[in-house]
């Protein structure tokens, strides 16, 4: 604190104690009560520990905008977020209440499905339309690339549904672990292939 | 299109330096609500501040703008600052000590902004001058009668 140097004996009079982190935790609380009710939070976000470590949970008043695991950097996440939807983020878990409960009831065997609003505009075009349809393929089951390829009336765009998947801005809402190479490998994984075998080995065991 | 700084981001960063400000010109309960205040306008203006600006001057000049109104307000009600200060301030352990609280809110007006925008935060005599209006030299001329105020009333010798 450059205050210091400047005059020891006002600099003295001048340090006192810091805001106490409960005390600027309670002021958060409410600036993100507030900023909802004057419509200016445009994103909220919480995180959430579980088996596939920290998760980073958004959403827009839409719906969840997106999951993010840890490996994809949650500052770079939110920093992305800001760049390509609104810098108007703030830490405010109320929004997502809904989803971090249903998605530990998910971990827990307690919960096949998700009934959550999604927000989809960081997907457009046909990795969108590819999007929409993972939720087809349904719980403990499995399809190929070429299958979602064909069930979205491309079946050459074999390596887009592989991308659209590799995108995916809802992980486990959007159940693109679900989606396999036709040889039986598990394919590639946002979340890496170990976090893509624990949610097959998970869904297979309920 | 440079990266612009989630808003969680800086009040993360700021939070803590605007409400010591705010505690230094205005009483506990009003602080609290300056500070509120800051960062609802911040977050609302944020998406439109140029991604190079400089963060830091621009919440405090939010934040002044903010304790203005709430002195205003006050004036309007007809209680001492002062009064006002000290009393809600015994009960408030980790604020600024009592005896500089009372001390600042006898200051003017300006000598206050001067020296809490200068001394406690650090911020240069141009960039007050800024957010008061004026020049760099008037404020630093308000800062130092100010300092040399208040070594008066906590006897300090110079």
């Amino acid at each position: 604190m450059n205050a210091e140097n400047r005059n020891h004996s006002i600099a003295g009079l001048l340090s006192p104690a810091p805001p106490t982190n409960t005390e600027l935790d309670t002021l958060r609380d409410r600036l993100a009560q507030r900023a909802e009710e004057a419509g200016l939070l445009d994103i909220a976000y919480r995180t959430l520990d579980g088996p596939l470590g920290t998760l980073l949970l958004a959403a827009t008043p839409t719906g969840i905008l997106r999951v993010a695991y840890q490996r994809e950097g949650l500052d770079e996440v939110l920093t992305q977020l800001a760049a390509k939807v609104s810098p108007r983020i703030i830490a405010a878990p109320r929004r997502l209440d809904a989803a971090a409960r249903q998605l530990e009831e998910y971990f827990a065997h307690r919960r096949e499905s998700f009934d959550l609003p999604l927000d989809l505009s960081l997907s457009t075009g046909f990795r969108r339309r590819v999007l929409e349809h993972l939720p087809a393929i349904g719980y403990g089951r499995t399809a190929s690339y070429a299958t979602v390829a064909a069930a979205v009336d491309n079946p050459k765009a074999v390596r887009a549904v592989g991308s659209a998947c590799a995108t995916n801005p809802l992980p486990l809402l959007i159940p693109c672990h679900r989606v396999v190479r036709a040889d039986g490998a598990m394919g590639n994984y946002l979340g890496g292939l170990a976090a893509k075998r624990l949610l097959l080995d998970l869904e297979a065991a309920a | 299109m440079s990266a612009k700084q989630p808003f969680d981001a800086v009040v993360t960063t700021h939070g803590p330096t605007i409400l010591r400000v705010c505690r230094a010109v205005l009483r506990p309960a009003d602080a609290d609500d300056a500070w509120a205040d800051t960062f609802l306008s911040a977050l609302e203006a944020y998406p439109r501040l140029p991604a190079d600006a400089n963060v830091e001057a621009w919440l405090v000049t939010i934040a002044h703008r903010k304790t203005i109104d709430l002195l205003r307000r006050a004036a309007r009600q007809a209680v001492p600052v002062a009064e006002l200060t000290a009393t809600a301030n015994t009960t408030d352990p980790g604020q600024l000590d009592l005896d500089l609280t009372r001390a600042l809110a006898e200051l003017p007006d300006k000598q206050r902004f001067c020296v809490v925008y200068h001394h406690l935060i650090g911020l240069p005599y141009d960039e007050v001058a800024e957010i008061l209006g004026g020049t760099a030299a008037a404020a630093r001329r308000a800062a130092a009668a100010g300092i040399a105020k208040l070594r008066t009333m906590k006897g300090l010798t110079p």
